[in-house]
C-alpha cells in the first residue's frame, strides 16, 4: 500500500501482518534467491530512493545545495495484501547466501486474520490446529518407576516385545473353541505400534510418498520393524498394488472413493494382501467434514491415479453417501470390504475424536468383522480444512481414547478391539512420551502424520501459524506440492533415511520409558497406574494419579 | 522380596518346618507377615477330607455372625480347631480373638449338585463372609474348601508360628506353602498376604507384577465373582491359573504360555505353533511382566514353579523321591533337605515349568519349547 494509493477496508500495513521480514541492506548481495523461492510472493524486488544529505563541515568539498540529491538502491519490499502476506516459512533465510533476510513474528496480535476471507471465502489452510500451548499428553508423567522392589530393565540389553495387534481378537474361550473346531477366525496382524497415518499421494508429492514408502520397506525388510503406512484416500500407484510391498500398506477408503476402481481392479493380481483396510469416516482436523484436495494439486499423475479429470478440486463428502446409519456403515461397509479380500484382511473404521466415538465403538464391539477403531483427535493435521474446523472442532485424543478404553474394559472387550490413537502425537516433539502415554491410557497403536513430515522431510510448519500452505500445493519444501519444480527439491532417498532414523530413535525412547517401568514382554496397554498429571481435574477425568 | 517355601512330602509335615525354613532365609524378608497354605491334611481333617474347611480370623461378634450365617445356609459344624492364646503377641502382630479352622457338613441337597455348581457355591460363601467382614471388620476369611487350611498374620513368621503354636499335630500336612512378608506396594492388609487361593488353586510369588493393572482389568471384566480382591498385585497369578485351568480347560503346561508367551520367532519353531500363536493373541492381556517366581498348588496336590520371562527372581527345586521342596532360596532348601543329592537341584529358567505330581516320585521339568499336551 503506497501512501498515495487508495485506502480500502482491507488495506494492511506491516504492523498488521503476522510475519514480518527483516532485511539487511548492507548484507544483501542482490542475488534474488529470496524472491524466487518465496512461495507466496510476499517479497518483491524493490527500488528504494534515499535522499542524500551532506554536511558542510564534514563533507568537503562542501556542496551548496544538497536537498535535491537522491541515491537509488535496490532490494526487496514486503507485500501487505492478504493473499501475499508472509507465511513465515523462512525459505528466504534458507536460500540467502549472506544471512541478510529473516522472517520474524509480529509482536502484537495481527489484523491479518480478519482479512483472510477475501471473496467471501473463509480461510482454508493446511497444517495442524495452531495451538502452541502444551497439550495434556505433554503434561503426563510416568510416575511408577521400577527401582528396588522390581529392578528397572536395561533398554539397551534386554529383549523387548513392543509389537501390537491390528485385527479383531476373540475372547480366549472363543479362540480355543474355533481352534478345536477349525472355524474361521478374524485376521490379525502383529505390527509396530507407531504407524504412519493416512496421507494420500495427491496430498503429498510423489517424492515424499516414495520416500515414506521406501523408508517403511527398509524398516520392515532390513531392520525387522513391522511398521505400517496408510495410503490415505486417493488410491495407490498400480505398481505398488501389485508388489509384495503392499503388505506394509493400509489402504484407505474414504467417502470420495478416489482411486478405488484401480485398487479393486488390482485385487486379482495382488501378490500379497494389504496389511489392512481403513474406512475413513472422519478426521481429527475437521470432524464431520470430508476430505478435500484442491485443484492446484490435481495434476495429470494425480488425476490418473484417482480416476478424475485434472485440475478439478476433489472434495469427499462428509459421509459415505450410500450409508445412512451406523449399522449400515459397520455392517455393510466393513463386511463388503472384508469380503473383497476373502476375509483375510482386517478392516477398521477411522473416525474423528468426538463424544460420539463411544457410540461407534459400542456398535463395533458387536460386529465380528470390525478389526479396530482409529480415533483421530482434534490436533490432527490435514491438507486442506477450514480454519474454523481446524482450530475449534473436535475432541482431544487423551480423554477420548481413555473413555473408549474404559468402556471396553467395562464390556470385557479391552483386548478385542484395538484402539488406534491419532491427532497431535509428538506435536511438541515428544513423540515417544506422547505415544507411551496413549498406550497406557488404552491405545493399542498410534498414528502420526505431520510429525513424520516435519522429521523426515523438514516440513516448516509450527504451532504458531507458520507456513500452512500445504493445501494449495506451494509447499516450499516440496513435501505437499505437485509442481515438479517444487517437489524435485525433495530427495526421496534422504526422506527414507530420515524415516528410518525417526522409527529407530522412537524405538529406543519407547524402550527407555517401558524399561524404567519394568515392562518388556508386552506393550503396556492400559497400564494407567504408571501415569500421573499435575492437574487434579485431568487426573480425575483420565483416572490416573494426581501428582504435584 | 518375599521368601517362598513349598514342601510336598509323603510323610505329613508340620507348618513349623516351613516357618523355620523362612527364618533361615530371613535376610531376604523383613519379617512383616506370614501366610500358610496347608493341604493333603492329616488327623481329624483327613477323616473329613471331602468336607469344606473354613479358615479365618474372627472377633467374638464375628464368630457369632459367622455361626448365624452358616446356620442359615444349612452348614453344620463337624469339627473345630480354635487357636486362642493368652501370650502377648509378637511385635507388630495384633491381638485377635479367634483363629478358626472349622469343618462343615454340606447343607441338605448339595450332594446332588454337580461339581462345578458345588465349587461355585463354596466360593460364593467365602466371598459373602469376606464382604460381611469388610463391612464390620470382624471377619477375615482366607479359604473355604475341602482339605485346605490357610493361616495368615502380620508379624515375624517364626514368632507368629510359635505364638499360635502351629506345631500341633492336627495341622500337619503333606503339602505346605509358606510365604514370609507383607505387602510392600499397597496397604498392609491380611488379604494382601500370599498365598492366594481360589477354588482349590493357590499360588504365591516373590517379586512384583508390573503388568498388574491391565491384568486386573481383564480378570475383573470376565464377570466371574471370584476374581476380586487384588489387595496385592500377585493375586492375579492365582486367578490367571484358575482362568486357564477352569475357564479355558487348559493343563498346567499351558500356564506359562499365557503369562510369559514365547517370542514370535520361538513360536514359529514350536510344534504347536498355530495354537500358541492364537493363545498369545487372545490372552495378551494376561502377559505378566515380572519379575516373578510363582510357586503354586493345584486341586490335585500337584505343585509347580515358574519364572517370568526375564528370570529376575530366584527359585530352586530339590529333594528326594517322596520329599521335594520348592523354595525361593538355596539356603531354605539346604535347611529343609540337607541330605539330598544336590546335583539334582534345579533352578528353573525363563522357559521352564517345574512340576511335582502328587506321587512325588520326580521333579518334572518342562520347557516352553516342548510340545504341549493335547487340548481336551
Amino acid at each position: 500500500m503506497l501512501p498515495d494509493g487508495t485506502l480500502t477496508p482491507s488495506s494492511l500495513g506491516l504492523k498488521d501482518l503476522r510475519w514480518l521480514i527483516y532485511w539487511d541492506k548492507d548484507k544483501c548481495a542482490l542475488c534474488g534467491r529470496c524472491t524466487a523461492v518465496c512461495p507466496v510472493k510476499a517479497i518483491e524486488l524493490g527500488v528504494h530512493r534515499q535522499r542524500v544529505v551532506f554536511s558542510p563541515l564534514l563533507d568537503a568539498p562542501a556542496k551548496e545545495a544538497s536537498s535535491g540529491l537522491y541515491r537509488v538502491y535496490y532490494g526487496i519490499r514486503q507485500r501487505t495484501e492478504p493473499a501475499h502476506a508472509c507465511i513465515g516459512c523462512g525459505m528466504c533465510a534458507q536460500v540467502c547466501p549472506n544471512g541478510a533476510i529473516l522472517p520474524y513474528r509480529n509482536d502484537e496480535e495481527d489484523k491479518l486474520r480478519f482479512h483472510f476471507n477475501q471473496g467471501g471465502q473463509p480461510r482454508r489452510r493446511g497444517g495442524r490446529r495452531n495451538d502452541p500451548a502444551p497439550g495434556t499428553l505433554d503434561r503426563i508423567k510416568f510416575v511408577r518407576i521400577s527401582m528396588l522392589t522390581d529392578p528397572a530393565l536395561d533398554a539397551l540389553r534386554h529383549e523387548f516385545e513392543l509389537r501390537t495387534l491390528l485385527g479383531r481378537i476373540l475372547p480366549p474361550e472363543e479362540e480355543l473353541r474355533l481352534y478345536r473346531e477349525e472355524g474361521w477366525t478374524p485376521p490379525v496382524r502383529e505390527i509396530y505400534p507407531l504407524m504412519i497415518g493416512g496421507m494420500s499421494l495427491g496430498a503429498l508429492s510423489p517424492t515424499m510418498w516414495e520416500g515414506l514408502m521406501m523408508g517403511v520397506a527398509y524398516l520392515n525388510e532390513e531392520l525387522g520393524l513391522p511398521v505400517r503406512i496408510c495410503t490415505g484416500e486417493g488410491g495407490c500407484p498400480p505398481r505398488l498394488l501389485r508388489s509384495r510391498f503392499i503388505k506394509y500398506v493400509i489402504l484407505q477408503i474414504a467417502s470420495g472413493y478416489f482411486g478405488w476402481d484401480e485398487i479393486v481392479r488390482a485385487i486379482p493380481e495382488m501378490k500379497e494382501d494389504p496389511c489392512a483396510i481403513e474406512i475413513k469416516y472422519g478426521q481429527g482436523a475437521k470432524p464431520g467434514d470430508g476430505g478435500l484436495l484442491l485443484w492446484h494439486k490435481v495434476n495429470e499423475l494425480i488425476a490418473a491415479i484417482r480416476g478424475v479429470p485434472p485440475r478439478v478440486s476433489l472434495p469427499s463428502p462428509p459421509t459415505h453417501q450410500t450409508l445412512y446409519s451406523i449399522e449400515e456403515s459397520v455392517a455393510k461397509m466393513i463386511q463388503s470390504l472384508a469380503m473383497a479380500w476373502g476375509f483375510r484382511v482386517p478392516v477398521y473404521p477411522k473416525i474423528s475424536g468426538t463424544s460420539t466415538a463411544l457410540a461407534v465403538l459400542n456398535n463395533l464391539t458387536r460386529n465380528p468383522y470390525a478389526a479396530a477403531l482409529c480415533i483421530d483427535g482434534e490436533d490432527g493435521a490435514t491438507g486442506a480444512a477450514y480454519e474454523v474446523s481446524l482450530n475449534h472442532m473436535g475432541h482431544p485424543i487423551a480423554s477420548n481414547i481413555r473413555d473408549c478404553y474404559l468402556n471396553l474394559v467395562k464390556l470385557g472387550k479391552q483386548n478385542e478391539i484395538p484402539l488406534i490413537a491419532a491427532g497431535g502425537i509428538g506435536k511438541h516433539g515428544n513423540l515417544a512420551a506422547n505415544a507411551a502415554a496413549l498406550f497406557m491410557l488404552g491405545a493399542s497403536a498410534v498414528q502420526i502424520g505431520r510429525y513424520i513430515l516435519q522429521a523426515a522431510a523438514g516440513c516448516l510448519g509450527s504451532e504458531s501459524d507458520r507456513c500452512n500452505v500445504c493445501n494449495v500445493g506451494i509447499c516450499p519444501k516440496g513435501i505437499t506440492s505437485q509442481d515438479p519444480r517444487l517437489y524435485r527439491r525433495l530427495d526421496p532417498e534422504k526422506v527414507a533415511e530420515r524415516v528410518v532414523d525417526v522409527f529407530l530413535s522412537f524405538d529406543m525412547e519407547l524402550k527407555k520409558i517401558v524399561a524404567a517401568l519394568g515392562r518388556s514382554t508386552s506393550l503396556p496397554i492400559g497400564m494407567s497406574d504408571a501415569l500421573g498429571i499435575d492437574d487434579y481435574h485431568a487426573a480425575e477425568r483420565l483416572q490416573i494419579k494426581y501428582v504435584v | 522380596m518375599c521368601r517362598l517355601f513349598c514342601v510336598t512330602s509323603d510323610e505329613p509335615q508340620s507348618p513349623m518346618l516351613a516357618l523355620r525354613a523362612l527364618d533361615v532365609m530371613r535376610e531376604g524378608h523383613d519379617g512383616s507377615g506370614v501366610g500358610l497354605f496347608l493341604t493333603d491334611l492329616t488327623g481329624p481333617f483327613a477323616e473329613l477330607k471331602d468336607k469344606p474347611i473354613l479358615s479365618g480370623i474372627f472377633t467374638k461378634d464375628g464368630l457369632r455372625r459367622l455361626n448365624d450365617f452358616m446356620n442359615a445356609l444349612g452348614f453344620w459344624p463337624l469339627y473345630r480347631l480354635v487357636i486362642t492364646t493368652d501370650k502377648e503377641p509378637p511385635p507388630g502382630t495384633p491381638k485377635r480373638d479367634f483363629y478358626l479352622i472349622q469343618v462343615y457338613e454340606y447343607p441338605d441337597g448339595w450332594e446332588n449338585l454337580d461339581q462345578e455348581e458345588k465349587e461355585f457355591r463354596l466360593m460364593m460363601t467365602r466371598l459373602q463372609l469376606r464382604w460381611m467382614g469388610e463391612e464390620k471388620e470382624d471377619i477375615i476369611v482366607f479359604s473355604f474348601w475341602p482339605d485346605v487350611i490357610m493361616i495368615k498374620e502380620v508379624g515375624d513368621p517364626l514368632l507368629v508360628g510359635e505364638y499360635l503354636r502351629l506345631d500341633r499335630k492336627e495341622l500337619q500336612a503333606r503339602v505346605i506353602m509358606a510365604q514370609g512378608r507383607q505387602n510392600t506396594n499397597y496397604a498392609i492388609n491380611l488379604y494382601a498376604c500370599h498365598p492366594f487361593f481360589i477354588q482349590g488353586i493357590a499360588t504365591m510369588t516373590n517379586g512384583e507384577n508390573t503388568a498388574f493393572v491391565p491384568i486386573r482389568e481383564f480378570l475383573l471384566s470376565r464377570g466371574f465373582p471370584g476374581y476380586t480382591g487384588y489387595q496385592s498385585d500377585s493375586e492375579v497369578f492365582t486367578h490367571i491359573l484358575h482362568y486357564a485351568l477352569k475357564k479355558l480347560g487348559l493343563k498346567l503346561e499351558y500356564y506359562k504360555h499365557l503369562i510369559t508367551p514365547l517370542t514370535d520367532e520361538e513360536i514359529k519353531r514350536h510344534p504347536n505353533r498355530e495354537l500358541l500363536r492364537r493363545l498369545k493373541l487372545a490372552c495378551r492381556p494376561l502377559t505378566i511382566d515380572g519379575p516373578n517366581c510363582v510357586i503354586g498348588c493345584l486341586p490335585d496336590k500337584t505343585v509347580f514353579m515358574v519364572q517370568d520371562r526375564k528370570k529376575l527372581r530366584p527359585g530352586v527345586v530339590g529333594g528326594r523321591p517322596g520329599f521335594y521342596v520348592l523354595c525361593s532360596e538355596m539356603c531354605g532348601l539346604d535347611f529343609a533337605v540337607p541330605d539330598r543329592d544336590k546335583s539334582q537341584d534345579f533352578q528353573p529358567m525363563h522357559l521352564d515349568t517345574v512340576i511335582v505330581y502328587p506321587d512325588r516320585r520326580e521333579v518334572r521339568r518342562c520347557s516352553q519349547m516342548e510340545p504341549l499336551p493335547p487340548l481336551h
